[in-house]
């Protein structure tokens, strides 16, 4: 679904986030990138909807290049690629409905989106979508009146407004508090699973990489290091694994523990 | 115990600019002819005519003065509305990080500074130079005016939105109109309109002395009264004005701070 053929990035600063990374993402996965801030995660994550450029090699989504891809084509396929952030970057002057159907906009004309002119269904699409998230009968509020939990659930409501075939966050429970985490941790493995949505999240505790993902990768210094299925993986096995990827024993912060 | 000795290197500096601001200040008034004794001796005489003023005023006049004094506030709305208007496109072409090309803000954000640079007092002679006496030439300096003022603090508001907002809209596909409309003009739309009240505000004062130079408004009024010396008009013209410049002063500040 996702293939990085020999993707480096350089920034202008001179920092090398990206050597040659070479990578392929299957459909259905729940894939964790875990490693050190300043691996190159986030960098690896934007470049598959092109929030960032490549500085060499190319990216394919669906077979189909993002790297080349742009204007038109470019849209089409962010689109289809729903995102989710730290610091959830919903618009919070605005209500949770508006929030939801902004992630329709790619699909009308643009002079009806500016005019705020959405057909039923998407707002029917609007809806369900908070529905699936637990969070309609927030629909009318202000988005800056929700908690950070809900304000997440939210982006993940305009993500699956889009009707996306791919899911990527980006450290998408960092400001959360543990009960919250897991609350945003489950909606995310439940779309993944029900919806058969691909899902790539950047993650800082390898304990909620061990519990959600299907796969686990590791970067460290721009490389790829650790690449595993998790389907019978241990506990133990994995945590003495990622030494590898820390270049350290795991630190306690980097658990958070059971709720 | 030893007595420890610790330079502070800042202390000169702060001696040496207090010392150059004296000088400056002190330098200025003899340039420009200030003379303490003068204002001492003047004082009487100016005493008289703020009795002749104020004491009383001919509160009679008042009816005669209501109507420039709506053209003043007429011509600071208008003036507002246009410029305010203008400058919201122009503010979104001058932030350097909606359209990422030097070319366009650069040469914009020079042509903003210059123009609110430029007292109103000063547009408004030239526009009665070119359009004629009247509250017309008034309005187009009132309007440049306040399109460069709130230009400037609305491009720096864009320039100052939280970026990730933007960022998640194009991460969904949005193209740059809806980035403006769903991610730009939610965060700085409140500041915008504090900015225009703002400008209001600073428009009804510029536009109660334009009339000195033929611009129209109550500064025309107050310019024929002082020169036929009919001081106790003159004192009702600056109570009027004063308390209408108070009220909108007091209305706009209220609004603001509800808006921000």
């Amino acid at each position: 679904m996702i293939k990085f053929v020999n993707i480096s990035k350089t920034y202008p600063n001179g920092v090398e986030a990206l050597k040659n990374i070479n990578l392929e993402i299957y459909e259905g996965e729940f894939v964790a990138i875990i490693g050190l801030s300043g691996a190159g995660k986030s960098t690896l994550l934007r470049l598959i909807n092109k929030l960032i450029e490549s500085t060499g090699g190319e990216v394919f989504f669906d077979g189909e290049s993002v790297t080349k891809a742009t204007g038109k084509a470019l849209i089409n396929i962010r689109r289809q690629i729903g995102m989710i952030f730290q610091g959830f970057n919903i618009v919070k002057r605005m209500s949770v409905l508006s929030n939801v159907l902004s992630g329709r906009v790619a699909y009308h004309p643009t002079w009806k989106t500016i005019l705020g002119l959405f057909p039923e269904a998407d707002k029917q699409i609007a809806y369900r979508a908070l529905k699936r998230v637990d969070i309609l009968e927030k629909v009318h509020n202000r988005a800056s009146n929700l908690s950070g939990g809900q304000q997440q659930r939210v982006a993940i409501a305009r993500a699956l407004a889009q009707e996306p075939k791919m899911m990527l966050a980006d450290e998408p429970v960092a400001s959360l508090d543990p009960i919250t985490t897991v609350q945003v941790m489950d909606y995310l493995k439940k779309i993944n699973e029900e919806d058969g949505i691909t899902t790539i999240a950047n993650l800082h505790h390898v304990d909620l990489a061990w519990k959600y993902a299907t796969r686990v990768v590791g970067v460290r210094e721009g490389k790829i290091v650790y690449d595993v299925q998790m389907d019978d993986m241990k506990k133990v096995t994995f945590y003495n694994d990622l030494e590898k990827v820390y270049g350290r024993p795991i630190q306690h912060d980097e658990i958070l523990g059971d709720e | 115990m030893e007595k420890l000795i610790v330079p502070n290197p800042k202390r000169l500096r702060k001696y040496s600019i207090f010392t150059l601001v004296t000088f400056l200040i002190l330098g200025s008034a003899w340039f420009a002819g200030f003379n303490i004794i003068e204002v001492i001796a003047n004082l009487f005489k100016g005493g008289r005519l703020l009795g002749r003023m104020f004491f009383p005023p001919d509160f009679s006049y008042i009816p005669r003065i209501i109507e420039p004094m709506l053209e003043t506030i007429q011509m600071a709305l208008v003036g507002t509305f246009i410029g305010a208007l203008v400058a919201l496109p122009t503010a979104v072409l001058a932030a350097n990080n909606f359209i990422k090309t030097k070319w366009l803000h650069v040469p914009l954000r020079l042509i903003l500074n210059i123009f609110r640079t430029i007292p109103a007092m000063v547009m408004a002679s030239l526009f009665v130079a070119i359009f004629g006496l009247g509250a017309f030439s008034g309005v187009v300096a009132l309007a440049i005016f306040t399109f460069g003022l709130i230009s400037k603090l609305t491009f720096e508001s864009i320039e100052a939105i939280d970026y990730g907002q933007v960022e998640a809209l194009m991460s969904l596909g949005a193209n740059k109109m809806n980035i403006l409309r769903y991610a730009i003009m939610p965060q700085i739309l409140p500041q915008y309109t504090s900015y225009t009240i703002y400008g209001l505000e600073v428009n009804i004062r510029a536009a109660a002395v334009l009339g000195w130079v033929g611009a129209g408004g109550i500064g025309q009024t107050l310019e024929y009264n002082l020169a036929w010396r009919q001081f106790d008009k003159v004192g009702t013209i600056i109570i009027f004005s004063f308390i209408i410049v108070l009220v909108i002063d007091l209305v706009s500040a209220a609004i603001r701070k509800r808006l921000v």
